[in-house]
């Protein structure tokens, strides 16, 4: 029946054979062999149930996902759960070639993303915020800030890919970001205080001149875009707001940003003033910003804002007059503050006082209702009394940064100095969970080292899963091999499933790729990726059909002028039409189309001398434009091994010289 | 007098009288019939045929499901994987078959239902095309994969390794790293299922009306002589 020179029956035939014997073997495998290959590698039984607990054999899936920054690498990296494989890294405000970003691809929104028109290629991503419906994450939208140079992207989760970059219009840098519980705004909170819309003032005049900010990005679902025209900011003093978090529930309704430098220190280590550590860290305590958005979006909505820079902007004479704003004392030198999960607490960690601070929303209502102010800062903010609107402090360790929460009623804050996490007990209606007194700190699990940001499996919504734990470590010192000298991070998996002293570190993944910040962990099943696009000829950036798609039996080269259209077609393992003949000066119009339908056939599109690199995933469609100026002839071909004649698919671009 | 050109080939009729009295006997032909064109009407919508391919890169495997007016499946996989050995396009095969199967399957139960009238043996006339249908539809299926298996584009990536092959219209084969498994689909099934039942009908048909067709012939020869 079947002629076939190449005795492929044979080989299936060994193949199997083997296969047999190995699963003959397998079945008499015994755990004295895994006691026996334990003691080769000097593995302990806590090692073994480590490995119990996160060993993934091929094929298995994980059950949660970590969406983290990925730092300098100015990208997201897309982690599975319990196995810590790294499964994606989204390219963002940085070009990636594997994903053609920046080569071909993407190209229009990063440039977006331009500062003062020029290209600024690397970004510092810091805080990932999944998409938002009643508090608790959809799995939808993902959005990161880039702090370097204040910016926001909004990535799509249906084929992880970066759709939109915004540039914020009045400030330098930024550090918060979260959404609010039905993600109707993106709250982009500034860092560093700059006179805004990139004005220019010395330093004698920081108070006068400088000014922080926080922009309320309205994003529509339906479009999957930032709508600029609809946002607005409100002005805010020159301290350096940080990190930024929304109410929900019990604060539904408010924003919470923590602020360090409230004593306005301008630095000058030249001439003999105090340095920035310590100038921006003298005073006892700094302020918590709580902002009533509801409040702002009616005063923006009713024409409350001043277009400034192009951009609508309550100043805050109007948020005072309003009551949009207020401040209260928080510990000073604040990085995190963390709303838990019925929202009815708001955590504070200061780095520098041992203690986590809990705000209670209802008193700070109540206080915001009875005026119980203890005075103004200098920009005349009422400041609400300290007394009236704490609710407990907790002593947890040294250099308290952020926190989390889990399902039974501990929340869980990361202690830089101790290299731990602290494990504590919460009070009020949470108390029930835990067996230990509320407000209580239960038990420190040392890291490895340096934590800076934790994440649990939803443990920033209103529906925290507990589970696991992730533990963001800034230094790996002597975890891994030395690489040179710069180490990796290393993120730690800690297992949380059980109660009190129980909660152990399971695995170490090395970070090699940039210093990442914040992650969030979300249910995998709540993720609705395409495995490919929808149909043949879709344009990703647009999400729907592009009309200008190539289609097969339609490709050709249209020359008008000195404009060349070229229609290529795009299947394993072939490029149509291969030929591409040009003239020097030429602008070359490429599109593109992946004929592909099968899971994975992915093709690269590489081009020499032109600096292009093209991902098409099945289905995709992709246009690219340059200008033929170098003459000569140029093989391009497909960078993604697809098929048993990938090396085959190829094809000549010939420019032809003047 | 002689019986006329149509009675002979419509047969002769039953009295209401007689076919109430009788139900069965007289019934049952007419009951068969009737259930054969359900049978092949439902078929219409169920697969007559699957097609699997298995490979390691393809972990679910690759699927194709022929119906008798269409192909569903991983067809567009299938083809660019048979491009490579230079086998035709799978939409190009059995197109003139694919066309007209909704056409053909009206026409046998219309068949069948002047099948039902006709109470001589030139029922089976009307009957055989279905019953052969089965067997008809997996000929006609072997020899197109026959001619697209012998036909391969010798100018294709793979033709000096591939040479031409026949695959099996059911069954396991194999080709490059893929095992193939055919088999029938359900729509095939019914339509052997009808076939089974058609030749019980022209059983019962026989018994219940063979005696009439010769008692009819006997007065017919009474009267002439």
């Amino acid at each position: 029946m079947k002629h076939d020179p190449i005795p492929i029956r044979t080989v299936a035939a060994t193949v199997v054979a083997a296969v047999g014997l190995l699963a003959g073997h397998a079945s008499a495998q015994s755990m004295a062999d895994v006691q026996k290959a334990a003691q080769a590698r000097g593995l302990s039984t806590a090692d073994l149930l480590a490995a119990a607990k996160t060993y993934t054999p091929s094929g298995m899936k994980d059950e949660f996902v970590i969406f983290s920054s990925g730092g300098h690498s100015g990208q997201v990296h897309v982690i599975g759960v319990p196995s810590m494989r790294l499964l994606r890294t989204i390219a963002v405000f940085t070009p990636e070639p594997w994903q053609g970003w920046g080569y071909g691809v993407g190209n229009d929104v990063l440039a977006q993303g331009n500062v003062a028109g020029k290209p600024n290629l690397w970004g510092d991503t810091h805080h990932p915020a999944l998409s938002e419906t009643n508090g608790d994450y959809d799995g939808e939208w993902l959005f990161i800030n880039d702090k370097v140079n204040a910016r926001v992207a909004v990535i799509d989760l249906r084929d992880f890919e970066t759709k939109q970059i915004l540039k914020n219009p009045l400030t330098v840098s930024n550090h918060g970001l979260c959404v609010t519980p039905n993600t109707e705004y993106v709250i982009e909170s500034s860092q560093y205080g700059v006179p805004l819309g990139w004005e220019y003032a010395t330093m004698d005049k920081y108070k006068e001149t400088h000014r922080g900010c926080v922009i309320f990005w309205k994003f529509d679902r339906k479009q999957g875009r930032i709508i600029s025209g609809e946002s607005f900011a409100m002005e805010l003093p020159p301290y350096w707001q940080d990190i930024a978090d929304a109410g929900k529930l019990a604060s539904d309704g408010f924003i919470f940003i923590n602020s360090l430098n409230t004593e306005l220190a301008t630095g000058g280590i030249q001439d003999k003033k105090p340095p920035f550590e310590a100038g921006v860290s003298r005073n006892a305590t700094d302020l918590l910003h709580i902002v009533d958005w509801k409040k702002a979006e009616a005063v923006f909505r009713a024409g409350g804002a001043k277009e400034q820079f192009g951009f609508p902007v309550i100043p805050i004479e109007t948020s005072i007059a309003e009551g949009l704003l207020y401040l209260t004392p928080e510990p000073r030198s604040p990085h995190g503050v963390d709303v838990a999960p019925k929202g009815d607490f708001i955590v504070v960690a200061g780095k520098l006082d041992p203690h986590v601070t809990v705000y209670s929303a209802a008193k700070i209502k109540r206080a915001i209702a009875n005026k119980t102010y203890s005075g103004s800062d200098d920009y005349g903010i009422p400041i609400l009394d300290f007394d009236a609107v704490v609710e407990a402090r907790v002593e947890v360790g040294l250099g308290p940064l952020h926190t989390v929460f889990g399902n039974d009623g501990y929340a869980y804050t990361s202690l830089f100095l101790d290299s731990a996490i602290a494990r504590w007990t919460l009070g009020g209606e949470y108390g029930k969970g835990t067996r230990e007194p509320d407000w209580t700190l239960v038990h420190k699990t040392p890291v490895q080292y340096n934590v800076g940001h934790l994440g649990a499996v939803h443990g920033d919504t209103v529906n925290p899963l507990g589970r696991y734990l992730v533990a963001f470590n800034k230094w790996s010192v002597d975890r891994f091999l030395h690489p040179g000298p710069l180490l990796a991070q290393n993120f730690q998996l800690i297992d949380i499933s059980a109660q009190g002293a129980n909660m152990p570190v399971i695995y170490d993944l090395p970070i090699g790729f940039g210093e990442p910040h914040n992650a969030q962990i979300i249910r995998a099943d709540l993720l609705k990726p395409w495995s490919i696009y929808p149909e043949v000829g879709w344009d990703p950036h647009k999400q729907r059909i592009d009309p200008m798609a190539p289609k097969k039996g339609m490709e050709r080269v249209t020359r008008d002028g000195s404009t060349v259209e070229v229609w290529m077609t795009v299947v394993r393992s072939q490029f149509n039409p291969d030929h591409v003949k040009v003239k020097q000066g030429d602008t070359v119009i490429w599109r593109m189309t992946s004929l592909e339908r099968a899971v994975d056939a992915v093709h690269g599109f590489a081009v020499p001398a032109y600096n292009i690199a093209v991902s098409l995933e099945p289905g995709e469609t992709q246009t690219i434009e340059f200008i033929a100026d170098t003459p000569g002839v140029f093989p391009f071909y497909c960078s993604e091994f697809c098929s048993a004649l990938h090396l085959e698919m190829m094809g000549y671009l010939m420019v032809e010289p003047n | 007098m002689s019986l006329g050109f149509i009675e002979r080939i419509i047969g002769p009729r039953v009295s209401p009288e007689e076919a109430w009295k009788r139900s069965i006997r007289y019934g049952t032909p007419g009951f068969l019939l009737l259930a054969a064109r359900i049978l092949l009407l439902v078929s219409l919508f169920l697969p007559y045929w699957h097609m699997e391919l298995q490979a390691p890169q393809y972990p679910g495997g690759l699927h194709m499901t022929a119906y008798l007016n269409h192909l569903t499946g991983d067809v567009v996989e299938i083809d660019g994987l048979n491009h490579y050995i230079g086998m035709r396009s799978l939409y190009e095969a059995a197109q003139l078959e694919r066309e007209i199967g909704v056409f053909i399957m009206i026409a046998f139960v219309v068949l069948l239902e002047l099948a039902a009238y006709i109470h001589s043996r030139w029922a089976v006339l009307l009957v055989a095309p279905v019953v052969l249908f089965p067997v008809v539809f997996l000929v006609d299926l072997q020899l197109w994969m026959r001619h697209f298996g012998l036909n391969l584009d010798p100018d294709a990536p793979l033709s000096n390794s591939i040479k031409p092959f026949v695959p099996t219209a059911l069954g396991r084969g194999g080709i490059g790293q893929f095992v193939t498994i055919a088999t029938p689909g359900i729509g095939l099934y019914l339509a052997t299922a009808a076939s089974v039942v058609l030749i019980a009908a022209l059983f019962f048909h026989r018994r219940a009306y063979l005696p009439l067709v010769r008692q009819q012939a006997a007065k017919a020869n009474d009267g002439s002589t």
